[in-house]
């Protein structure tokens, strides 16, 4: 296989850890990127609590909230966010379904996993647009 | 030997559990959001001090927290190198997460003052 090995003088085993040709079924990615979106949810809990806190706290809170989701930081992160909340939600949904025996059979399976990923393109999609 | 420590089903069960209740109530405040948005910031104030409010969210809250601790804590047990150091890891996150439940039920309990 090459351009898939480690070259030196000693050593020409091949080293199966190249990302582009590792085949990873739909269904890993789908439940990697459930992992990844939860973790991003996780971090922005604390960013979450202290904007409902600036929030409630007075029309200034407020209006510095909103100048806040302004900047280009601040939509990118928006977008991301609604990407990993909509993945990890509707994975998350798509593990229920499959704990009371709802699409747990391989086809299925790979079909609701090709589901969930394109839906959260879709969302963050969608959050690309509306914040822009 | 009568097998001692934790075996996994009760965090099971909060995950699921917090999870239904989770989506239940995103749902729920996403539909109220659309149907009736609270265009003001004193409506958006009044709204989060109606007892009903106040009890569903401080419950969403708490759910989100138990989720984000089972969760986080097979990525810390799965990932974090060497082992002896998930424990210290592990209590780090948990007071974090004591600390934002304290953050909410202060925000919670001042917006009905």
């Amino acid at each position: 296989m090459p351009g898939n090995t480690v070259s030196s003088s000693r050593d020409r085993r091949p080293v199966f850890l190249n990302l582009a040709q590792i085949a990873l079924p739909v269904g890993a990615l789908a439940s990697i990127a459930h992992r990844v979106a939860g973790v991003l949810l996780a971090i922005g809990i604390p960013l979450g609590v202290y904007a409902l806190d600036l929030s409630l706290q007075g029309p200034q809170g407020f209006a510095r909230m909103a100048a806040a989701l302004e900047g280009l930081p601040s939509r990118a992160a928006v977008v991301v966010m609604a990407w990993a909340l909509a993945h990890h939600l509707l994975a998350g949904v798509r593990h229920l379904l499959m704990d009371i025996d709802v699409g747990s059979r391989l086809p299925e399976a790979r079909r609701s996993a090709w589901m969930v990923n394109a839906a959260g393109l879709a969302v963050a999609l969608l959050a690309a647009v509306t914040a822009w | 030997m009568v097998k001692r420590g934790p075996s996994g089903w009760l965090a099971w069960i909060v995950q699921r559990a917090s999870a239904l209740y989770m989506l239940a109530f995103l749902v729920a405040g996403l539909l109220w959001f659309l149907v009736d948005p609270p265009g003001s910031h004193p409506a958006w104030r009044a709204r989060m001090a109606g007892a009903g409010t106040g009890i569903a969210t401080a419950a969403f809250f708490a759910a989100l927290l138990a989720h984000a601790w089972v969760g986080l804590r097979d990525v810390v047990l799965d990932y974090v190198r060497p082992r002896s150091l998930c424990g210290p890891v592990l209590a780090g996150l948990g007071l974090g997460l004591v600390a934002v439940a304290a953050w909410v039920l202060r925000i919670l309990v001042t917006v009905r003052t």
